[in-house]
């Protein structure tokens, strides 16, 4: 099958190996961010139920935990997307070169 | 007699929503108790039946293969699958269910959403493409990829039926329950509507049809839910601080809402809970399947991105629409709560005023009074439609998800070894979309007085401990075998649900135990019972040195290479 050649080729550029170790470490950045982001929260919660009912300014009602709690949720969108934007113009003009010479040669 | 009945409903479903309960149950609609027949939330209804099965109708003419049927030819947009994924997983216990919790507790809804929302960033980084390029229809194409099909797809059919069976007990059981509530009609009738309806949609729109399906009903309910906290926040000239203080300030929990509370009890139950949520949505074999809808990598990309936007927006929507039925529906308690009753009257507070038991129709209303609190009969019908729609389309996902795991994986790859046409592998699809329909009723009605409120949670841990570590490892690690992937898919099935049933959700709440007598401790088995799973597949295929592991091994780099570029990829539609 012709596919297998082209599979090889891609394999022998260093443009390939490239793309995956940028790509890989991006997401697993990313991903240990959230992690962070996630079980920091939730492990805040289970030791320091306190400090996150702590009002943000004397007199007010609304607490640390409510705008950290909304943050971790836009968080969540930003960095979901930010990934998908990276992903979807730069690694994806590498990955477009690296198909575009295997099936040149 | 009438309000006894009434009482132990409200127990239920405030039972229910006793904080750390819920969080182990994943929003349970409890039970619920029959309201008066509400014909404009009917009509409203009828109206979504209607435009959906023209849907149907138009979608038919298009489903003529199985790649119509399983992935509507690959011609959906990013944006479109990010909305039908988002109508995948915004169902009607996280919408009443969450409203409902923040209503009874504030904070703490807060926390269960994020919990909701934080597997979406884990599935673009890691899963989204590599799915969308390894596989063709199920999730299985991806596990089983370079490994030995029948083995592999035999569990991965096992593990997608699973899933998709706890799931739909669930949904089915919260129709009925809601169908009460919303539009005042019989349990049973319930059951059988859902059941017909999600029938006709998957049987003769497939793919395409569900998919419009969930594309309105998240519109929909995106949009319903937009006005609602709108309306709120516009009564407190779109100050979060005004709103929260008239909410501390007639809450009988005062400043408390504004903190965590019991429901997270202790850091191992917390990071269990967690972590079935953040790798369980991975593992969702109906979530799954929405990739392979979409024509290219790239638009796969961006419907998770899509998704991700429209479910976190959402959950902000659903904070707000709690804290606004805590300010607004105590401002006319006779219309939306129950009276406490003592000796036949209303029982008198302290104060001279009228005491209140929860609210009209259980704690899960909450979102449900407050549509018309804020838009009268004509939304509230509007919103109740909608409640009940959501149930329909994650029915209709879950169904397809089931007949492809058995008619792809099963029946043509295991049964036939790869040699069924297309033909006779969609009329097995749609024979078993049959079946499952039958099947889905029978078990909504069999379930109708059972506790079902672990089965959500039980679903989630399922998929992140048995479906999530075998595509993980078979995708990512190089020294993967078949048997180390079988194997520990096996075990995380087998722990996932074992631990379940050890827990206090089943082992008290189910089996009816004495309280404290719960063998497993934690909300959730996820922790140990995904770990289990990781550390079985390295361990056995660590240890297998058969010949037909070193070929599976020799496979990963031509593997690998697909899965990165997308060479040799399913293209969007003629497989």
């Amino acid at each position: 099958m012709a596919n297998d050649d082209i599979v090889a080729r891609i394999e022998a550029n260093p443009k390939y190996h490239e793309l995956v170790r940028k790509r890989s470490s991006y997401s697993i950045i990313m991903s240990i961010l959230m992690i962070i982001a996630y079980y920091g929260y939730i492990l805040l919660i289970a030791f320091n139920k306190e400090w996150l009912g702590t009002p943000l300014a004397p007199g007010m009602v609304t607490t640390i935990g409510i705008p950290l709690g909304v943050g971790v949720i836009v968080f969540t969108i930003a960095i979901t997307n930010v990934y998908v934007r990276k992903a979807n113009s730069d690694f994806d003009d590498m990955s477009a070169e690296v198909i575009r010479e295997a099936n040149q040669k | 007699m009438i309000s006894q009945s009434m009482r132990n409903a409200l127990l239920l479903a405030t039972g229910v929503l006793a904080a750390g309960a819920v969080f182990a149950a994943g929003a349970d609609l409890g039970n619920t108790t029959k309201q008066a027949t509400n014909w404009v939330a009917i009509a409203m209804f009828a109206i979504f039946v209607a435009v959906t099965l023209g849907i149907t109708k138009w979608a038919a003419a298009r489903t003529k293969s199985a790649a119509d049927f399983y992935t509507a030819g690959g011609g959906i947009t990013g944006f479109q699958n990010g909305l039908a994924i988002a109508g995948d997983y915004m169902s009607a216990a996280s919408f009443l269910g969450i409203s409902g919790l923040v209503f009874a507790n504030g904070f703490d809804g807060l926390i269960f959403s994020i919990g909701w929302l934080v597997g979406w960033p884990v599935i673009t980084f890691l899963m989204a493409e590599r799915l969308r390029n390894l596989g063709k229809f199920t999730f299985a194409d991806v596990a089983a990829y370079r490994f030995s099909q029948v083995p592999m797809r035999s569990f991965a059919a096992t593990g997608s039926l699973v899933v998709v069976a706890f799931y739909m007990i669930a949904q089915m059981v919260g129709a009925g329950q809601l169908i009460k509530v919303l539009f005042g009609l019989e349990y049973t009738f319930a059951v059988v509507i859902v059941g017909v309806l999600m029938m006709c949609y998957v049987l003769f729109g497939g793919m395409t049809a569900t998919t419009w399906v969930q594309i309105i009903k998240a519109i929909m309910l995106l949009t319903g839910a937009t006005f609602m906290a709108l309306a709120v926040l516009f009564q407190f000239g779109f100050n979060p601080e005004a709103l929260f203080a008239k909410a501390v300030e007639v809450h009988s929990k005062h400043q408390a809402i504004m903190a965590p509370g019991a429901l997270i009890k202790d850091p191992v139950s917390a990071i269990s809970v967690g972590m079935a949520l953040m790798f369980g949505t991975a593992g969702l074999p109906h979530i799954l399947m929405r990739f392979f809808t979409v024509p290219s990598a790239k638009e796969a990309r961006k419907s998770v991105g899509w998704a991700t936007t429209w479910i976190g927006y959402f959950y902000i929507l659903t904070f707000i629409i709690g804290f606004g039925a805590i300010v607004m529906l105590t401002q006319d308690p006779a219309a939306y709560y129950v009276p406490k009753m003592v000796d036949g009257v209303q029982a008198v507070g302290a104060d001279g005023k009228p005491v209140w038991d929860g609210l009209r129709g259980g704690g899960n209303m909450a979102a449900i009074h407050l549509a018309n609190a804020v838009g009268g009969n004509v939304f509230l019908g509007f919103i109740s439609a909608v409640a009940f729609a959501t149930i329909l389309a994650v029915v209709a996902g879950l169904t397809l998800s089931g007949a492809s795991a058995v008619s792809h994986d099963l029946y043509a790859t295991v049964f036939k070894h790869g040699n069924a046409d297309s033909t006779s592998e969609l009329r097995v699809s749609k024979i078993t979309t049959v079946c499952l329909g039958i099947v889905a009723v029978f078990l909504g009605i069999a379930f109708e007085k059972e506790n079902v409120a672990y089965m959500v949670m039980l679903a989630f841990a399922i998929a992140c401990s048995a479906n999530f570590p075998v595509l993980f490892m078979s995708v990512l690690w190089k020294d993967c075998t078949t048997k180390g992937a079988v194997a520990g898919g096996v075990v995380g099935l087998v722990a996932s649900v074992g631990l379940t049933v050890l827990s206090a959700s089943v082992w008290e709440a189910v089996l009816k135990n004495p309280k404290g007598s719960a063998w497993f401790p934690y909300s959730s088995p996820a922790l140990f019972s995904m770990t289990a799973a990781f550390l079985v597949i390295y361990l056995v295929s660590k240890m297998d040195n058969s010949e037909q592991a070193k070929r599976e091994r020799a496979l990963y780099p031509a593997q690998k290479v697909r899965s990165e570029t997308g060479v040799g990829a399913a293209t969007a539609s003629g497989h």
